[in-house]
This record gives C-alpha cells, structure tokens and sequence, in this order.
C-alpha cells in the first residue's frame, strides 16, 4: 500500500465526563477509505469517542477531553468553522431518530441548513441518499408524510440518509442494525462497501460478525483502553495478539 | 380458564370504587363552578345587551354600560402581553437552550420560580416605585402594563421553558450532528415543536393580567373616566384608564345603590373576556397540536 496521510488521527486522548475517565490515553489512526471497526463491551466509551471527533461532546456540561485529534491534519479543537467540521463527518446513532419533519425534509434539512436552496438541487440529493440508505423504494411515493410515522427500522435508515445528505467524508456508524432486521442490514451493509470508494467509514458495532465481514482494520476498546488494533482477519483469528480479544471475540466474556 | 379468584374479584371491587370516588370528586369540583355560571348570567340577563357594552357608565356609574373599563383592559391586557411575550419567551429560550449550568443560571432560575409566586400587590408596589415613579412615566396605561408586565413575565417564562424541554434532547443532537447552529436548530425544530405549549402558557396569562386588581389600580386605572364611545382607539399610551377588575371592585363595594344587575353584568364581561382568551387559548392549541409531528 502507497503511504497514506491519516484520515482521522487520534494522540494519546484523555476523556472525561467530570471526575469519570472514559478514555485513558488512547492513541490510533484512522486511513482513508478504509471501513474501521470498533468493538467492545458496553461503557468502553466507544459513543463518547465519535462525539469527541465531531465535537458534539461539547454539548454535554462537564465533559472534557485532553490529547489531540485530527481530522485531515487539522486539530478539531481548533477548527474555526465547527459546522463545516460536522458536515465533513455523518453520523448515525444507536437508536433512530426521525427529526419530526417529512421524509424528505428529513433529509433536505442537512443541505438547506448548509446553505442549498435550489430546489432541484435538494430534489437530487434526497433521493441520492435514499437510495445509498435502501429506502427509496419504500418511500419514494410518500415523501411527504412524517419522517416519525416510519418504522424503527426505516427510521434508522433515514437517518442513514440523513448523515449521508451533508456529503460527509467520513461516516461514522454506532451499532446503527440494532433497529434494523438482518435482511435489511444486510442490504446497507453491501451499500457500505460501495460508499467506501468515496469516504472513510467507522464502523462501532456490537456484532462482532458485522465487523468481521465489513471492517478492513479492527479495534477492540476495553474499559476505555485499546487491548488490540489490527487487520481483521488477525482480529477475528484463532490467534489475536491478545487473549482478552480472543474472549470477547468469541463471547468468552463480555 | 380464565376464571376470577376471590383476589381478582376484590381488585375489580376496588377498581370500580376508585372509578366512582374519582367521579364523585370530579362532580364535586364542576358543579360548583357551574352553578356561579349560571347564578351570574341569571343574575345579570337583564342588562346584558350590546349597548351595555359599548356605553360609558353614567349617573355616577348607578346605570349606563362598561364600554371605557372595557377597553381599558382590553388595552391593558394586549400591551403587557405584547411586553412580556417576546422578553419571556427569548428569556426561556436563553434559559433553557443556551445557557451553561452556572450559579448565575441557577440564582436566575431559581428567582424566575419564586417570582412567580409573588403576590400581585408586590408587583403593584414595585411598578408603582420603578415605573411610574423612578421612571417618570406617570400613572398611565403604559406604567400599568409594564407592570402586568412583570407579573406575568415569570410564569411566561417558566412555561415556555417547560414547553421547550418538553421536545426531545435527541432532536437537537440530531441536528447537530449534520452541523446546524444552535439558533438553526431551535428555529427548525425545537420551536415548531414547542409552539402550542408555548402560546398556551402565555394565553392562559391573560386571564391573570385581566383580573388583577391590585397592580393597575396603584399604577395607571382610574375609578372614573369618560371615554368616546365606539372608538377603538380612544386611549393614548400615557393616558390613565378605567379596567374591569377595579370598575367591579368600585361599583361592588364604594358607590352606594348599584342596581344588582349591573355588577352582575360586570362580572360577566369580565369573565367573559377571560373565557374568550381561553377558549382562543384551547383552539391554537388544537391547531397547532394537529402539527405535532411525535
Ligand atoms: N452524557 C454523559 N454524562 C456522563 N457520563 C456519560 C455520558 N455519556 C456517557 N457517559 C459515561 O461514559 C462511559 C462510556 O459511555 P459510552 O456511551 O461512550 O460507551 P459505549 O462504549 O458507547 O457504550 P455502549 O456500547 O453501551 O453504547 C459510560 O460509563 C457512561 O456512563
Ligand atoms: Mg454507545
């Protein structure tokens, strides 16, 4: 592989939520174009890390953190234009969240909150991300009912949508099939391999089989420690570097 | 299968005693309510006509109609309202949207709630001091608006930031996450969706700024004052006014030989205008909850 400059790079990051550490001091890096994968058992502070990333953490009174992270070279505790920041990174949540708009204003909020106003703009993008998201069809003659009359699962591919509306170069996904039915995921799953040419995708997931097939390089994040980071085919071998990753890979523990 | 074992049977016995406790006392509260209604209008079904409505008192206020207390409260309503709806809603907003927890945000949190339980005669003084006498704006119209002003700014603000608390944190993180401003947000999202509550706490203010007495008798309402009938516009903003609430005070309690019906008569409209607030109250919030979109 030709020498890459990290997509996102993250040194030796401290975070905490008051007095609670979450992260103690990690330090890896994220290649362009490839899909990372992040497991790890409930509370290893997986969430809190992608909220770092896209400085939505700030949001929350009392959470800091310390150490550096890059997106493209660029320190995002230093980023003047957050919002432009934001755009560059969609993000899906655990637990789907319809904004309470229509379909498509769901997905032409993003845009129209950037500054795209022409209609035929909007009407392109719309359905571009529904369709990445496989819910064009379901939807595309009711586009202007209520996003929030949708079922779980649709609902959380219109956030799919949604994260995808911005154009963003990285997509990071968290546990984003645990409201969607297995044929369904794996519909967007075949989808994130497509993406993958244009854009960087973290993939934080509870499945450890979903990591297996999707994510090129794997971390396993433990109690706000990295225990492993590697290829995953070496990951989910018989033989990780790690006996705690070759536990918990094989639901041992955790 | 299915049948009732002796517990079963005494759970559905106290189901169906709740019920009928819950009824008695539901009928105890209306019913009341219902009879002071009707002894009003009975009592006042004599006078009741449009000319009641849109004459002056006359003859020492022993007969005529209640067109310049009306008035002024509609003026006096209207103005406050027109001053606390925007500071208290923006003040909620900063409260509830922007604001970092801090001892100043708590300290302002904590007075907007003891604010609001303040007596009105409290405010009346305070208006008295600050408006009409520090300010120099005189007993007039405006001074007692402000101060209905200030009574009814604490509750506005409270109830707004209920309304707006009301909507779920995941909305705004979800626009937040495809990069909308904080303003983008709470304009798109939060506000449509907090609306109906929002005006509803403001409306019901009305009702409060139209019956108070106590803080437009000291700051700006007259017992007695002539206006031209049949003109909206027949108050200045510096003017003083006659109200409602303290016209039924005076001809209930300080002019001798009031014909009965004409109180009554002023009760009504008073009650009246409140209702027709509420009822404006209820409808809006009908409309827009048509719109709430969880
Ligand atoms: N807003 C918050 N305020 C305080 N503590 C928080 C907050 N969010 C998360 N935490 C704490 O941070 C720790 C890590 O949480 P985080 O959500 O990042 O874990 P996670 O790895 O995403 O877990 P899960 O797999 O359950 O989603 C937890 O102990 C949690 O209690
Ligand atoms: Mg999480």
């Amino acid at each position: 592989m030709v020498e890459q400059t990290p997509k996102i790079g993250v040194r030796e990051l401290r975070l905490s939520y008051g007095q609670h550490e979450v992260l103690h001091g990690i330090s890896f890096e994220i290649l362009r174009n490839e899909i990372f994968g992040i497991i790890g058992p409930a509370q290893s502070g997986k969430t809190s890390l992608l909220r770092a990333i896209n400085r939505t953490l700030e949001f929350t009174a009392g959470a800091r953190y310390s150490g550096s992270i890059t997106v493209d070279g660029e320190e995002v505790g230093k980023v003047r234009n957050v919002y432009e920041l934001r755009r560059k990174i969609g993000m899906v949540a655990p637990l789907p969240v319809g904004l309470p708009l229509t379909i498509y204003d769901n997905v032409a909020f993003a845009p129209r909150m950037g500054g795209i106003r022409q209609k035929g703009s909007i009407d392109d993008i719309v359905e571009r991300c529904l369709r990445q998201a496989a819910l064009w069809d379901e939807v595309k003659d009711r586009l202007h009912t209520l996003g929030t009359r949708l079922s779980g699962g649709q609902q959380q591919r219109l956030t799919i949508a949604r994260a995808l509306s911005h154009q963003p170069e990285i997509l990071c996904l968290d546990e984003f099939s645990i409201a969607i039915d297995p044929v369904t995921t794996m519909r967007i799953e075949e989808v994130l391999k497509e993406l993958r040419q244009q854009m960087t995708i973290i993939l934080v997931t509870n499945l450890v089989q979903q990591a297996r097939r999707l994510a090129d390089r794997t971390m396993f994040l433990f109690e706000g420690d990295i225990i492993e980071l590697d290829r995953s085919e070496v990951i989910f071998s018989n033989s990780p570097a790690q006996q705690k990753t070759y536990d918990y890979v094989n639901g041992i523990f955790g | 299968m299915f049948e009732a074992t002796d517990q079963t049977r005494r759970k559905q016995r106290q189901e169906s005693a709740i019920k009928y406790l819950l009824t008695t006392m539901t009928v105890i509260i209306v019913l009341p309510l219902l009879l002071i209604i009707f002894y009003l209008f009975y009592k006042a079904a004599p006078i009741l006509s449009l000319e009641f409505l849109l004459e002056n008192p006359i003859h020492g206020m022993r007969s005529g109609g209640i067109w310049a207390p009306l008035l002024g409260t509609i003026y006096l309503v209207l103005i406050s309202l027109l001053i606390a709806t925007p500071v208290g809603i923006f003040a909620a907003i900063y409260l509830n949207e922007y604001s970092r927890e801090s001892w100043m945000t708590r300290v302002i949190n904590l007075a907007v709630v003891n604010l609001a339980g303040v007596p009105s005669i409290v405010h009346a003084l305070f208006g008295l001091g600050a408006f009409v006498l520090f300010a120099g704006i005189g007993r007039s119209i405006l001074a007692a608006s402000l101060t209905l002003a200030i009574m009814t700014l604490p509750v506005i603000i409270a109830s707004t930031k209920e309304a707006l608390a009301a909507v779920p944190h995941s909305f705004r993180e979800a626009c937040w996450n495809v990069g909308a401003t904080r303003w983008q947000t709470i304009r798109n999202v939060v506000l449509p969706n907090s609306i109906s509550g929002i005006l509803t706490g403001v409306i019901l203010q009305v009702s409060r700024a139209a019956g108070e007495t106590a803080p437009v008798m000291f700051t700006g309402a007259v017992f007695f004052k002539a206006i031209q009938t049949g003109d909206p516009f027949a108050y200045g903003l510096l003017d003083q006014c006659m109200a409602l609430s303290m016209h039924l005070f005076t001809i209930s309690t300080q002019v001798p030989d009031v014909p009965d019906a004409l109180t009554y008569g002023t009760a009504v409209v008073l009650l009246g205008v409140v209702l027709l607030f509420n009822a404006l109250a209820i409808l809006l919030r009908i409309k827009l909850r048509g719109k709430k979109k969880w």
